[in-house]
């Protein structure tokens, strides 16, 4: 199995550095995981709560690897016609019409179950190219339990049967990233195929490197004074804590606001931009002993 | 013992810990090492988590055990040196020397450093030579108690304000960081007994169940925090379920009169069907809470999961009660806070006492007497409580009444079903009349909550 690993990463370390070259600076169990997902060619779940990156990684590999991204977002309602394939059935009306009396229709039907009337989805698409491909399935605890089905036929053989084109295996596994935000539990029979991994807020000096990666021009102290910040509202129990997109956000309003120092007003005054809850904002006033 | 039979006990105790860990993941796992490799232990720890372990909760359980079937180390991790060349392993001079050493380190938060130090504490303060066989050797507590955390937590936070930090920084970080190490020596404690005894012995003592699973009655004071913490995410994800299965079941009746009107445009052939839309059923909730010692935990975290999903249902109301009935639905506002909120419930506790001893008939006759209009046609009873009614008068007339108005009736007991009717629980009593469940983690009252909306 291991033979064809050379197109992903070949270590963790390695992993790390090439994300980290194309701006997303992973941790240890992150660059694992992502090098025994291609290794394995196994598909990788993620978890956490919101902005912490998810979906981002899977982009970054995508950037890392110079493969193409084939994104399938998840919603309520999703069906196998949106997912996998569809057939174009304007165009075959229109091929059926145009025929006219003179074709059999022996040929018609063959004719209008053809390649050129096939409409490929997000999945069917990420299957047949030959080329390196990330799949990304986005949200996938959003979808209904019937999808998921149809997920775990996909992500365990990478083939689909078209009753009227026949099997089309994969020629090149893809890459397979799903990110949950675990409204649902996934069934076991989903998460026993995926490796699994859960991205949690980062550390301090990681956190800081990220906001400065992310916003060029910020001041390394008021970095370390925004983290600080940051990591003490996580420690005080929020309905929404803030995540690394929130310190980003905060970063990038303290420059245009031209704020070199995160005092204790500056940070009551910005604090609406990392708590999107008004009894969170006052809680954190509360805690931080800030003056409004 | 092989590499390979270290592995499928690893497998075996995450299974016995509650892991549904698979064939296939196990397979998964050994294809994973041998693709990293053995020589690093975070890289294979990390690769077992990635196979293994698919839920966040369960990380903490699968770190415990991963510590105890891996250890860091074997042996004592005491310099060998230093004990040949005399220095005295225990006594007043090598605690105090000792001690200096570990306030040292903690004001460095030198995290290396500090592990070595908590297995020399273990080696040094920690044994318990000549036990009885069955009994473990080695003690966390009797280290930790020789060290007095206390005072070196004071003596921390003294440095960290000499250092310049704010008092309540100081504080806050001070107690985190001793808080840190003692779970350090506890952890190497574990990791001795592990290595004398075999690890599957000490897995089954020494892992916690998960948050989930935890019993309310049991729950420590920082698992209180956790819980509370658990409360927020828990309503979102039943909200979303709810949701989405009353979406699925969103189809009413067929509409006669849409379907002939639409089947105009087909020739009079009825090709699409029209449904009427179902009229979402929201249920009316009335929750009386035993708030009084032992169960109030459980009916607060009741309370807050009930109003978190507040939405679900068409009105609610709370009532409180030891002894005395005291409506508490003011004090949950919508978008409140979480811990305010418990403060002022906790606060309100007084007003439903007034001698302090648990009477459920007499709270019983007092609702009946000043509530009764609160149960209607509509409302569901929920009584939060174990039964337990200090051999005070039932009032089961007052109970059953208050059954007949209300359109359903449950009650939880956060009691093991095994301990119901001991001493002064009247559980079968008042379980003849209002259905009785046990209800003692999480898991078990987020279903019932779920079923409930």
């Amino acid at each position: 199995m291991p033979s064809r690993t050379s197109s992903w990463f070949s270590s963790p370390t390695e992993a790390v550095t090439r994300l980290g070259d194309v701006g997303y600076l992973a941790d240890d169990s992150t660059a694992l995981t992502t090098y025994l997902a291609g290794a394995l060619e196994k598909p990788v779940l993620i978890e956490g709560p919101a902005g912490v990156g998810k979906t981002e990684l899977a982009k970054a590999i995508t950037r890392a690897t110079g493969a193409e991204l084939v994104r399938l977002q998840c919603y309520e309602g999703l069906d196998e016609a949106r997912a996998l394939y569809e057939w174009n059935y304007k165009k075959q009306l229109l091929r059926i019409q145009a025929a006219g009396d003179g074709q059999a229709w022996e040929e018609t039907h063959d004719d209008i179950f053809s390649e050129e009337f096939l409409l490929t989805r997000p999945l069917l698409t990420a299957i047949r190219r030959s080329e390196p491909t990330v799949l990304l399935i986005d949200e996938v605890d959003k979808t209904d339990v019937e999808v998921e089905g149809l997920l775990l036929e996909v992500l365990s053989d990478f083939q689909v049967t078209i009753p009227e084109l026949g099997t089309m295996a994969s020629t090149r596994r893809p890459l397979v990233v799903l990110t949950s935000n675990a409204t649902r539990e996934l069934s076991e029979a989903l998460k026993r195929r995926c490796l699994y991994l859960h991205l949690d807020y980062p550390d301090a000096d990681r956190e800081r490197e990220i906001v400065l990666s992310q916003v060029p021009g910020l001041d390394d102290k008021v970095a370390r004074q925004l983290v600080a910040v940051v990591g003490r509202l996580r420690e005080l129990e929020l309905k929404k804590s803030p995540s690394i997109a929130e310190s980003v956000d905060w970063a990038r309003t303290l420059i245009a606001l031209e704020i070199t120092d995160l005092s204790d007003k500056a940070v009551a005054d910005t604090l609406g931009v990392v708590l999107k809850h008004s009894s969170d904002v006052d809680r954190a006033v509360r805690e931080l002993r800030l003056k409004r | 013992m092989t590499l390979l039979d270290r592995h499928i006990e690893f497998l075996e105790a995450l299974r016995g810990a509650g892991l549904p860990v698979s064939l296939s993941e196990g397979l998964d796992a050994v294809t994973a090492l041998g693709l990293i490799g053995w020589n690093d232990r975070t890289q294979v720890k990390e690769a077992y988590a990635a196979t293994l372990v698919k839920r966040a909760n369960q990380r903490a359980t699968f770190d415990g055990l991963f510590e105890l079937y891996f250890p860091r180390m074997v042996g004592s991790g005491v310099d060998a040196d230093a004990e040949a060349a005399g220095v005295a392993k225990d006594g007043p001079e090598a605690l105090a020397e000792f001690t200096s050493r570990l306030a040292e380190a903690l004001e460095a938060d030198d995290v290396e450093l500090l592990r070595q130090l908590a297995a020399e504490a273990v080696a040094r303060f920690g044994a318990m030579p000549g036990r009885g066989p069955g009994l473990s050797s080695w003690s966390s507590y009797t280290a930790l108690r020789r060290l007095s955390t206390d005072e070196l937590t004071a003596r921390l936070i003294e440095g960290l304000q000499q250092g310049g930090w704010t008092e309540e920084e100081a504080a806050r970080v001070g107690t985190r960081r001793v808080d840190r190490f003692s779970g350090l020596v506890e952890a190497d404690a574990r990791r001795r007994i592990a290595e004398e005894k075999g690890p599957e012995q000490i897995a089954k003592i020494a892992v916690r169940p998960t948050i989930e699973k935890l019993d309310f009655l049991h729950a420590r004071r920082t698992d209180l925090e956790a819980l509370r913490r658990e409360i927020y995410p828990l309503a979102r994800r039943l909200a979303t379920r709810l949701t989405q299965e009353h979406h699925a079941r969103r189809r009413g009746a067929v509409d006669l009169r849409r379907t002939l009107r639409s089947s105009m445009s087909t020739g009079g052939v009825p090709v699409d069907l029209r449904f009427r839309p179902k009229r979402p059923h929201r249920t009316e909730l009335v929750i009386l809470c035993d708030v009084s010692g032992s169960v109030s935990n459980f009916a607060t975290f009741t309370l807050m999961l009930v109003f978190a999903l507040r939405e679900q249902f068409g009105k609610v109301r709370a009532f409180t009660f030891v002894d005395e009935i005291h409506e508490v639905t003011s004090y949950f506002r919508p978008g409140a806070d979480l811990v305010d909120t418990m403060t002022e419930l906790t606060k309100a506790t007084e007003h439903a006492a007034r001698m302090g001893r648990t009477n459920y008939g007499r709270a019983f006759s007092l609702f009946q007497e000043r509530h009764a209009d609160a149960l209607g046609p509509k409302s569901s009873l929920l009584i939060l409580g174990d039964a337990r009614s200090n051999y005070s008068d039932l009032a089961v007339d007052s109970l059953r009444a208050m059954a007949d108005s209300a359109r359903h009736s449950y009650w939880l007991n956060p009691e093991v079903r095994t301990q119901w009717d001991a001493g002064d629980s009247e559980a079968t009593r008042y379980g003849s009349i209002i259905e009785m469940r046990e209800c003692r983690n999480l898991t078990q009252l987020s279903e019932f909550v779920h079923d409930l909306a």
